[in-house]
């Protein structure tokens, strides 16, 4: 490791130490923080009796499924309005301030026209990610080289083979720029609107706990939506600087 | 294209969202989702009484107090770490990753720290906007080219004049689009606080609707919260061309 990230380590350990210490000492109340070795410990024999599991599974199935969806159809709508230049250049004052405006105060609306179910967190997960998507993809439409088009004329390559071959590849890093962004939109949207109103999933889980003065519990189950989204932003990353990587290396 | 044909069409989508709106209406019913004429009348009518105000008010002074928190300790953390380097380079991955988390996880702490008042709210939406801010912040003060730095030490200015003369002149197009993104975010958080256990601000009020039953109420504080956040990002964002234009 760098010396750097030798002092980030030791910044981050001595932060977790520090909270810990004021939690012992009294410093913070025992009502309001609880010590981080209680919430991992609290964590840990939560997971161990499996209560948690449905919920988990449920928000995590969720997350993808929105993650999915906006994935897919934003691609597509993306493609469709990269083709109708006047349609776009109609859209773009609402791309402009679409994440400027509080999307996520729909939900309450859409929960008025489906009723308490899955259908408006998956809704809202999707209306909150997908345009990053559709941005994404024509960002990177626009930035396909032009002597690429000539490139499939001269090895006469047909639509779709010139879509697969030269034009998907072209925008990757692109597209893979809005994807990332949709996950942890995606994230963010059906963690917030299971913890404002819900009827199960690991957020409902951290507001229920919250309101029964059940610390160690709302403790853990943060701490575990903290280490899932930490994980999950790695992972991201380490794709994105793979990706990078082979871009800059496929370079002459 | 022409500019008025471009608005134009822009209208026309607008046009297009209403009848999406009406034909929404049609087929979820009166009571889920009202109609747009009788909720645009909803609006004209209910804008301007006393309980419509104070919520907006509360909202306004929340997002006020939030703003200014999250401007001040954000632009302090940035300028902070885009000056010193060995705090940028350690500091830099901990506020991106924290930038990343789903701050809405943590709204229960912050209850449980400032209580259930318009504290808890404020510090909800800094919370939001102080990371933004930062990081923004920290990479226009990296980008300011170094001969500047020389020209201050040679002038012998003191460090706080280097930050209110050299510094910010140099770096304040970026940091206004960070103070643009911690306004929209820090909205949002001040929202987000409003929608749970709260009882006064619009997002309170668009809860309260919702139990009600009240769709006219519901988009009208959508309607007014969507002007408010476009026109004011509309303007930052107005200043903020004029500050990237070469002076």
């Amino acid at each position: 490791m760098t010396r750097i990230g030798l002092i980030r380590l030791a910044v981050i350990v001595a932060l977790i130490g520090a909270l810990e210490l004021a939690c012992r000492i009294g410093l913070i109340d025992h009502r309001v923080i609880i010590p981080p070795s209680e919430m991992a410990g609290a964590l840990w024999t939560l997971l161990a009796s499996g209560a948690l599991n449905a919920a988990i599974a449920r928000t995590l199935g969720l997350i993808g499924l929105v993650t999915a969806l906006s994935i897919a159809l934003g691609f597509v709508s993306g493609i469709v309005i990269h083709a109708l230049p006047r349609l776009r250049a109609a859209l773009d004052p609402f791309f402009a301030t679409y994440y400027a405006v509080p999307i996520f105060i729909f939900y309450p609306v859409l929960i008025a026209i489906f009723g308490l179910s899955v259908m408006p967190i998956v809704l809202i997960g999707v209306a909150t990610a997908i345009v990053a998507i559709i941005i994404a993809t024509l960002n990177g439409l626009d930035r396909i080289p032009r002597v690429l088009g000539k490139v499939a004329r001269v090895h006469r390559l047909g639509r779709i083979a010139t879509a697969l071959q030269l034009q998907l590849p072209a925008a990757a890093p692109y597209l893979f720029t809005g994807i990332k962004l949709a996950v942890s939109y995606g994230f963010i949207a059906v963690i917030a609107a299971e913890f404002i109103l819900s009827p199960s999933g690991l957020g409902r889980e951290i507001a229920d706990a919250y309101a029964d003065f059940n610390n160690r519990r709302m403790y853990a189950l943060i701490l575990f939506l903290l280490i899932v989204a930490t994980l999950i932003n790695a992972v991201l990353h380490s794709l994105d600087m793979r990706l990078a990587a082979r871009r800059s290396g496929g370079r002459p | 294209m022409t500019a008025t044909r471009r608005a134009g069409d822009t209208l026309l989508l607008v046009l297009g969202l209403v009848v999406f709106w009406e034909i929404l209406h049609r087929i979820a019913g009166e009571t889920a989702m009202p109609a747009p004429l009788p909720t645009f009348a909803y609006l004209l009518h209910n804008l301007a009484t006393p309980r419509f105000i104070a919520n907006l008010t509360t909202t306004g002074l929340e997002l006020g107090y939030a703003l200014l928190l999250a401007y001040g300790i954000g632009l302090s953390i940035g300028i902070w770490m885009g000056a010193h380097k060995l705090s940028g380079a350690v500091g830099e991955p901990i506020l991106v990753s924290l930038y990343s988390l789903p701050k809405i996880t943590l709204y229960p702490v912050v209850l449980l720290i400032f209580g259930l008042g318009i504290s808890g709210k404020v510090a909800f939406g800094a919370l939001h906007g102080i990371l933004p801010v930062a990081l923004l912040t920290m990479g226009a003060i990296r980008a300011i080219p170094p001969v500047y730095l020389r020209a201050a030490r040679t002038l012998q200015l003191s460090p706080w004049q280097t930050i209110a003369t050299v510094l910010l002149p140099a770096a304040l197009p970026e940091v206004f689009t960070g103070l643009r993104i911690g306004f929209t975010v820090t909205l949002l958080g001040v929202l987000l606080g409003e929608m749970f256990a709260s009882k006064e601000g619009l997002g309170a009020m668009i809860m309260n609707a919702l139990q009600l039953v009240q769709g006219e109420e519901m988009m009208t504080v959508a309607i007014v919260l969507f002007t408010f956040a476009a026109l004011g990002n509309g303007f930052l964002l107005f200043i903020e061309h004029r500050l990237h234009r070469p002076m």
